[in-house]
Parts: C-alpha cells; sequence; structure tokens
C-alpha cells in the first residue's frame, strides 16, 4: 500500500489517455496494425493520404470504442462525427488527423479506482475514435531531430486505430494517478478492447496537473506529455506538482506549457509553449457520414460484453471468500481469473487462491510465459492442492513439484512418484530423528540445557535427512519433545 | 473516317458491336483527330494515344467472343484530376507534375482493365476555375472561338468532346465544373446525385460537392456514360448504396404530364437576355411536347453561391494539405521541414488555389469558423429545403445553366468575383448535392447557351427522359469543331 506524503497544496490532475485498438486492420483502411515489422511494409494509398484514396471507418473500432464507453459507464451517443483536425507534420499523410470533435463517441462516465482500502471515483469526461499518426525516425543521432543528418517515415504505425479516454481533473495525487492508470488498464484488456501494454506504446499517458490556490480557486494547468510506464506517471506527476509548488513558494507564476518528464534526471523538462498552440481548424470529415448507433446496436454490444474487473472481484470475494486484495490480483488479468474459476470449483478456493496468486503467477512473471502458454493445467492445480490437503506432500515439496509441472507438464502425482516426493510416515520419521540426536550429541545437549537457537540446526538436518519432504511442523515437535523442552 | 468522327457514342458503340468499325479503328481516328487539332486546342495535359490502341487491341479480342458492355470500346478522355494507374495525373497543377498514381479511380471500373483512353484532359488546377485558364499547363481554347475559354473547370474534357478528340469524357462537377463548360461548349454534361458515382479515385476538391459526371454529344449518351460509372463502393463511405437503374430504358417515354418549373431567380436581369431567351424556348418547347410549365422560386439561390465560397475552399484548404512534398510529387529542397513546405507549396501551387487555400482556412480557423463555415452550412440547409419545398410541386427543375455564353481569354482573370458568378446557376444544384444536366439549347451571338435540369435525389432516368425531350425541342446538330 502506497504512504501518502503530506503536501501542503492540493493536487488536481486529470489524465489524458490513447490507446491502441487491439483491431485486425488500421481505422480507415484494410492494411494490417503490426509492430515492430520493416518500416513501410504495411501501407496502401489510403493510410499513404494518397491523392484521390478515401477513408472508410473500422467496424471492429467502432465496437470496440463503444464497448470501453459501456465499460466507463459513459452515454455512448446516437450520433458521432469524425471530424479533421489539421496541421502539418511528416508523420501525418493527409495534413489531418482524422479524429473526433464535438461529437465523440461517448461523453460523460466514471472509473472507480481501488486505491489501498478506498475507492477512487473518476470522471470520465469523453472517449473518442481517432488515427495514430505515423513515425518519424531522425538518422544520424540518438533518435533526436536535432542534429540529424534527415528524417525518414515509416507509415506502417500511420491510421492505427486509437481511442482517447479523457478524465475529469478528479485525480488527487500522483499515486492515485498511477493507480487510476492501472485501473483502467485493467478494464481496458479484460474486455478485449486492448492489450494496453505502456512499455509496447499501446497504452500513452498524458496528464494536465495544476495545483489548486488556497482560495480554493483553480491555478494555472501544465501538460505532461507521452509518459510511458505506470511508474513514470506517478513519478513525471510528482515532479511536475513539486516544479509548480517551488514556483508558487518563491511567489512566482505557473506558465501554461507542455512539458516532457525524463525519468533519468527526474525533472520535467519544457516542450514547447503554448504560444505557439496550432489553430487545429476542426471541421467535420466530409469523406465519412456521420456514425448512427442506435440503442439496439449499443444494447446488443452490451450484452456480447465479458465481465467487468469491478463486478468480477466483487463476485470472487462473494463466492469464493477471497479478500478483496485477493481477488483484485486474480481479476487483474483475465486468464488468471479464468484459470482460477476452473481450479476453485473443483478444489479448496482459499488455497486455489493461495496457489495462484503467489507460486504459479511468480512462475509465470519470472519466465514471462502468459496463462494460457504454461504447461500447468488448472487440472494439475487441483491435484497438487488435493495431495497438500491429503498431507500426501509437504507443501514445500508440493513447490518444488509445481516447478516441475511447470517446466514439464508432467502429472503432479507422477512428479511426486519419479522424485520420491511424498511424505514421510510418521514412524519413519521418529527413526530419523532419532538418528540426527545420536549423531548430533554436542547440539542436542545444548537444545537440553535450553539453546532454543540450535533447533534450527537440528531441523535443517531432519530435512536434509528426508530431502524436505518431512512436515517441518511435526518434526519440530517431534526433536522438542524428544530432547525434553 | 470524318463519318466516323460525326456519330455519337451510341451509334458507334452499336457498329463497334457489329463489327462494321473495329475499336482500333475508332482509336486510331481519335487519336489523328487529336494530332490535328490539339496543338490549337490544348484540351489535354497527357495525350496517350499508345495506350488507347493497346487497349483498343484489347477490347477487340474481347468483342468477337461477345460479353462486351456498349461502352467499353468507345475512345474517352478521362479528366486528368482521376487517378489512372501508370498514368500521370496532374490535376492541372505542378506540385503532381510527376505524380503517378498506383491505382485507377473506381468510377473506371466498369470498363474492364480500364477504359480506351485517348488522353488526360486539361482542367482548372485542382478543379477551381470556371475557364481552365488555372491549368499549369496552359488554358484550353474553346473549339468554337479559340480566342474564347472553354468553361472549367472540365473545360479540357469538354472542348475535346466538342472537337471530336474522343466521342465523349468524364469530368468533375464540384460547383458546376461539368455543367458549364458543357452549356459553353455545345455539348451535354451532367452531375449525377451526390454518392451516385464513387469518389474514390477522384483528387478531392470540396468532398462534400465533388461528382464525377458524363460529358457527351447527346443525352443518350450521357445515359450510357453514367451506367459504365454508377453505383455503390465500399471504398467510398459517401457513396450510396442505392440499386443502379437502366438508364436508357424509356428514355425516349417523353415528358406527357411531367411538371416543370422554371426557376425565377435565375431567370432575372443577371443573366444575360439571349441566354434567357433560349431558355424559354426550350420550356416551350417542352410544354409543347405535353409538359406542364410552370414558374418556381428557390428563394434562397443566389445566397447559394456565397456558401458555396466558403464550404468548398474550407474543404480544399484541408483536402490539399496532402500535397507537401514529403511522400510524392513536386519537392523543393530546404532548410528544415517547416521552409521545405513552404517551399514546395510557394511553387507547386498556382494564384487560385493558393487564393482558396487561404480564403478556407480563414473560414475555418478558430475565431471565424462560426461566422463564416457553420453560417455557410446553415445556408446550405436553406437551400436543401428551398428544393425541396420545389419538388413537392414539380418534377423538373429548369434554368440557364451558364448566365453567359463563352466570354473571351482573359476577360475575367483579373477579377475573381466575376469569375466566380460564371457559376451563380449551377451551384444550388451542387450544395443540395440533386443530380442536374446541361443540354445545348442553341445559339446566342453564334455561341452555345447550355440549359440546365435539375431533378430530384436519384431521379436521373425521369431527368434524362425530360432533357432528351428538351434535345429533340431545342433540334441542337452535334458536329465535331472547328
Ligand atoms: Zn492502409
Amino acid at each position: 500500500m502506497q504512504t501518502q506524503q503530506r503536501r501542503t497544496y492540493q493536487a488536481v490532475i486529470g489524465l489524458e489517455f490513447h490507446v491502441h485498438l487491439a483491431t485486425r486492420t488500421k481505422m480507415f483502411c484494410g492494411c494490417r496494425v503490426t509492430y515492430g515489422e520493416p518500416p513501410n511494409t504495411h501501407t496502401c494509398p489510403v493510410c499513404l493520404g494518397h491523392p484521390g484514396a478515401l477513408p472508410v471507418a473500422n467496424e471492429r473500432a467502432i465496437e470496440l470504442g463503444v464497448m470501453a464507453g459501456l465499460a466507463l459507464n459513459c452515454d455512448v451517443s446516437e450520433r458521432a462525427v469524425f471530424a479533421r483536425k489539421n496541421y502539418f507534420y511528416p508523420d501525418l499523410p493527409k495534413g489531418y488527423q482524422i479524429s473526433q470533435f464535438d461529437e465523440p463517441i461517448c461523453l460523460g462516465g466514471h472509473l472507480d479506482v481501488p486505491f489501498g482500502d478506498e475507492t477512487i471515483r473518476v470522471g470520465i469526461t469523453r472517449l473518442h475514435l481517432e488515427e495514430d499518426a505515423a513515425k518519424n525516425v531522425h538518422v544520424g543521432t540518438s533518435g533526436r531531430m536535432h542534429g540529424s543528418v534527415g528524417s525518414l517515415v515509416d507509415f506502417n504505425r500511420g491510421g492505427t486505430p486509437l481511442m482517447e479516454i479523457v478524465t475529469e481533473p478528479d485525480i488527487p495525487s500522483p499515486e492515485a494517478a498511477r493507480a487510476t492508470a492501472n485501473h483502467l488498464k485493467d478494464i481496458l484488456r479484460a474486455i478485449g478492447v486492448s492489450e494496453a501494454d505502456m512499455e509496447k506504446g499501446q497504452l500513452r499517458c498524458d496528464a494536465n496537473v495544476s495545483i489548486r490556490n488556497p482560495d480554493g480557486s483553480f491555478g494555472t494547468k501544465t501538460e505532461l506529455k507521452n509518459m510511458n510506464s505506470f511508474r513514470f506517471v506517478e513519478k513525471g506527476i510528482a515532479a511536475e506538482l513539486q516544479r509548480q509548488e517551488e514556483i508558487l513558494a518563491g511567489g512566482g507564476r505557473v506558465e501554461q506549457t507542455t512539458l516532457h518528464y525524463d525519468p533519468e534526471t527526474d525533472e520535467v523538462h519544457e516542450l514547447r509553449s503554448k504560444e505557439f498552440a496550432h489553430d487545429y481548424r476542426y471541421f467535420p470529415e466530409p469523406d465519412l457520414l456521420p456514425l448512427e448507433l442506435s440503442a439496439s446496436y449499443v444494447g446488443e454490444i452490451g450484452e456480447r460484453m465479458p465481465e467487468l474487473p469491478d463486478a468480477m472481484r466483487a463476485r470472487f470475494v462473494e463466492r469464493y471468500g477471497l479478500s478483496p486484495y485477493e481477488a483484485g490480483v486474480m481479476v487483474s488479468d483475465r486468464e488468471l481469473a479464468a484459470f482460477y474459476e476452473e481450479v476453485a470449483s473443483e478444489a479448496d478456493p482459499k488455497q486455489a487462491s493461495n496457489w495462484i496468486s503467489g507460486d504459479f503467477r511468480a512462475l509465470l512473471n519470472e519466465s514471462g510465459t502468459g496463462v494460457s502458454d504454461s504447461k500447468v493445467t488448472p487440472g494439475h492445480m487441483v491435484e497438487l492442492i488435493g495431495l497438500v490437503g491429503s498431507g500426501k506432500v509437504s507443501r514445500s515439496a508440493a513447490r518444488t513439484v509445481l516447478d516441475v509441472v511447470f517446466k514439464t507438464g508432467e502429472r503432479p502425482s507422477e512428479v511426486v512418484e519419479r522424485e520420491g516426493l511424498g511424505s514421510v510416515e510418521a514412524d519413519e520419521l521418529d527413526g530419523v530423528v532419532d538418528g540426527v540426536i545420536s549423531s548430533n550429541p554436542d547440539e542436542a545437549e545444548r537444545v537440553r540445557n535450553g539453546d532454543k537457537k540450535v533447533v534450527g540446526f537440528l531441523m535443517g538436518q531432519v530435512m536434509k535427512a528426508t530431502r524436505g519432504n518431512a512436515d517441518g511442523g511435526r518434526a519440530r515437535e517431534l526433536l522438542l519433545r524428544k530432547l525434553g523442552s | 473516317m470524318a463519318d466516323l468522327l460525326s456519330l455519337t457514342a451510341h451509334e458507334l458503340s452499336g457498329k463497334l458491336d457489329a463489327g462494321e468499325v473495329s475499336v482500333r479503328e475508332a482509336a486510331e481516328a481519335a487519336n489523328r483527330r487529336v494530332e490535328e487539332v490539339d496543338g490549337d486546342l490544348n484540351s489535354f495535359v497527357t495525350t496517350t494515344p499508345e495506350l488507347a490502341l493497346e487497349r483498343a487491341g484489347r477490347v477487340d479480342g474481347l468483342l468477337r467472343n461477345g460479353g462486351v458492355r456498349p461502352w467499353e470500346g468507345v475512345p474517352i478522355a478521362v479528366k486528368d484530376v482521376l487517378s489512372t494507374r501508370g498514368v500521370r495525373t496532374t490535376c492541372g497543377s505542378k506540385i503532381l507534375e510527376e505524380f503517378t498514381p498506383l491505382y485507377d479511380a473506381s468510377a473506371l471500373k466498369n470498363f474492364g482493365d480500364a477504359p480506351v483512353m485517348v488522353g488526360k484532359a486539361n482542367m482548372d488546377e485542382f478543379a477551381m476555375g470556371s475557364s481552365t485558364e488555372n491549368s499549369a499547363y496552359g488554358p484550353t481554347k474553346n473549339p468554337w472561338d479559340l480566342n474564347r475559354v472553354p468553361g472549367g473547370s472540365s473545360g479540357g474534357s469538354a472542348a475535346a468532346v466538342a472537337a471530336g478528340e474522343g466521342w465523349w469524357a468524364l469530368g468533375t462537377d464540384t460547383g458546376g465544373s461539368v455543367r458549364q463548360p458543357a452549356a459553353l461548349c455545345g455539348i451535354v454534361g451532367l452531375k449525377p446525385t451526390y454518392g451516385r458515382v464513387s469518389r474514390y479515385g477522384l483528387i478531392s476538391f470540396g468532398s462534400s460537392l465533388d461528382c464525377i459526371g458524363p460529358m457527351t454529344r447527346d443525352v443518350r449518351d450521357s445515359a450510357l456514360l453514367l451506367q459504365a460509372i454508377a453505383g455503390h463502393d465500399p471504398r467510398d463511405s459517401t457513396s450510396a448504396n442505392v440499386e443502379v437503374p437502366d438508364y436508357l430504358a424509356g428514355l425516349d417515354a417523353g415528358v406527357e404530364g411531367l411538371r416543370v418549373g422554371v426557376v425565377t431567380e435565375l431567370m432575372d436581369e443577371r443573366i444575360d437576355a439571349g441566354v434567357r431567351e433560349v431558355v424559354s424556348k426550350v420550356a416551350a418547347g417542352l410544354e409543347a411536347a405535353g409538359a406542364e410549365v410552370g414558374e418556381v422560386s428557390l428563394p434562397h439561390a443566389y445566397y447559394a453561391l456565397e456558401a458555396y465560397y466558403i464550404i468548398a475552399p474550407a474543404e480544399v484548404s484541408s483536402n490539399l494539405a496532402r500535397f507537401d512534398g514529403v511522400r510524392y510529387g513536386l519537392r523543393v529542397q530546404a532548410d528544415g521541414v517547416h521552409e521545405m513546405y513552404r517551399k514546395t507549396r510557394e511553387a507547386g501551387f498556382g494564384a487560385e488555389a493558393k487564393r482558396r487555400i487561404m480564403l478556407g482556412t480563414y473560414a475555418l480557423s478558430s475565431g471565424y469558423y462560426d461566422a463564416y463555415y457553420a453560417q455557410a452550412q446553415k445556408v446550405r440547409t436553406k437551400i436543401v429545403e428551398d428544393f425541396r419545398d420545389a419538388y413537392a410541386r414539380y418534377d423538373v427543375l429548369v434554368s440557364p445553366t451558364s448566365p453567359s455564353v463563352a466570354f473571351e481569354i482573359g476577360a475575367k482573370t483579373d477579377d475573381p468575383l466575376a469569375m466566380y458568378l460564371q457559376d451563380i446557376c449551377a451551384v444550388p444544384a451542387s450544395l443540395a448535392g440533386v443530380p442536374a444536366i446541361s443540354i445545348p439549347g442553341g445559339l446566342a451571338d453564334g455561341l452555345p447557351v447550355g440549359v440546365q435540369l435539375m431533378g430530384d435525389h436519384f431521379t436521373e432516368p425521369m431527368l434524362l427522359r425530360a432533357a432528351r425531350a428538351a434535345e429533340q425541342a431545342a433540334g441542337f446538330e452535334f458536329a465535331p469543331r472547328p
């Protein structure tokens, strides 16, 4: 849980997200959406802005936009209008970006963000669809335009479907901003709208940051651009708040500007002054008809929507007796949640949660494997939990078993048998403990004289002799009884 | 072969079908005619004689096996605003001097691989103009009088048809650019309902207004060429998913009982007397043929021009932004990307293109959007309502196509507003998106006068039938000129 640092001012933070939609093709043409392929291998006259080429809106992208809107409790507009946002830049082949302006696909909504033990409600101002720009590559430098010998443009990304989500300035702290971004990612993944991977640029975040004046009036707002990890969202906003606070403390005035967060120095830098702001000359895109989103169309999409994380979390708490935190871990990954539900239907739900959110998830994370690519099936997990529950395998041995199953995909019982990892029977353990006492007389004597620190050493010897298969609690009890302490 | 050149397209098509003439012979005749007169006329930016012969050979091969659609073998001129795969497409602009498209415009897809194209017809740069004097490739001359303009912006297409450099042509009409040059050159020009013909591959001027239209020797040819280019296209979201009727069926059924309204606002003193006289005569001819003829008002007709000269430049200012020197066309080398944009666009665009980019940019800018662009859209709604009211009482509206006959080259080039007035009769139908056709109604001062007939959305079959009757009433005979 985050510890909230005490601040002498009140932060006002709003976020803007750009989300790559999980469509197969681009927003206005049939080119495939790809990542990391050779430059300009997925282009056509439409996404290159060739003369005479016309856009056709991607129906799947519209559907995903509606799904996201429903998940964020928005009003889906009956009519949405694509507009042109005009400006010149080499990565913008038509000289305008097709976006939505005054009639977006969704308006109003909210997101309930779990934050520590409480929930913060963050208002959603609007949600709209647009196309992404291409990518400029500056040659001869580390990627910056300044000092480069030339610039190239890769149009593979140009025209990729984007969804922009703008929140109300309801976010009280950098930590809450990070939690908001994280929760949004969970929701978008859960409903399959986007992979929303910040590292891959599928989720980009800008922040509007200001400090409320002591008299309650709003301070000047600055815009923090393109933070590309959840951690940087938090750190960037914190750095900007600190900068603003210092300016105000020194009697200065915060200027309205656009800033960039540099994680290496943990500082923000000015990108450009708002005085040079573009006049985008928005107007309705005459090449596309307005979108008519009927109530029945929206209703059908609503019915097909998968369960949202919030609802799923509540259900897990209710049905499986998990804590909200445990349920939250499970729900953050749609596949993990499905895996859990399968296991919990046949094994003790609490044990299932412990194994899945603990050991199993650790194995997945270490190896970078997804749940569906893993060799461990829900059936394996049910069997493993059964083996532990019936005392056939110790908990620690069961961890070893899971490691092996994870690597090989064998059945847990086969692994137990082959590796000889079954629990040591009571009389056998009795003999082992006697053996350890007789072969370590000095240590045994010290325990008898009340030196409890040495118990650990003798326990280690017992475990060594049983190759870790002894029940630790029972072995310890036996040792202490035999040594009369 | 002089006879061949005076045939209409459908007559030629019949002879091709009957095997009396080969497509190759027709293409050769057109090529020869181009060679003979185009030095004077400048109808073409690019001539494609070899391409015409090659495709003619292919259609001849297909003809022997049957199954060739009646328009496929008839040599055609294509306005240089339509993308043609492998043939440079300049849009009358220096900025696209070296541009060769990778694809054919959708309107050409019913021509097999492509039409038997004799060349890419000259035009006002990016279709902006009423005289074809704004072409970067020199003005086109009117075949009726080489000192006069052919109209614009499809002036090259109109002159090519009037001079017999091909049997017909494709033009584009944003605010009258098919109808007005057709009128000034004595041929038939049809602007179909907006959305009837796919705009895919038409280099956009005013996207919400642009229409591709046939420019032909008579109304029957117009119906035939519309048949070839009409249809829904999934690549153009604004193309209408409405079934294509048979435009030739019932063409000669006459106008008995048809209600025809002459537009009063477009028959006042702003229109030359000689022009009004021809229009009245044709209206009387329709009445004689059995139509009910009356007067109708389009009260906002004169505001249409003002609204048009906000909306079309607004759209063009955005549509022409892609010509920035980054990916294709002209690039003037310079230090830094902004300097490159500036120098490329400075060198690439002519005066009229620059004027309209400036006008449109201004009209869309944040402080003026409501005063200009939004206001113009409101006027556009009024015009649409005018037409709706008029069509409640009339099937067809009649007016002049252009306020005057062809004027002399250079006469209006220093006065853009006088030039813009040329479109006054044509623009209302453009803003309303309804179909409109210009037919040659007769002569005034020895030069052709166009009569415009307008119908409601998707009523082209009826409109063509009325135009056919008007054509017969006018008794105008086509012959190649000069
Ligand atoms: Zn594409």
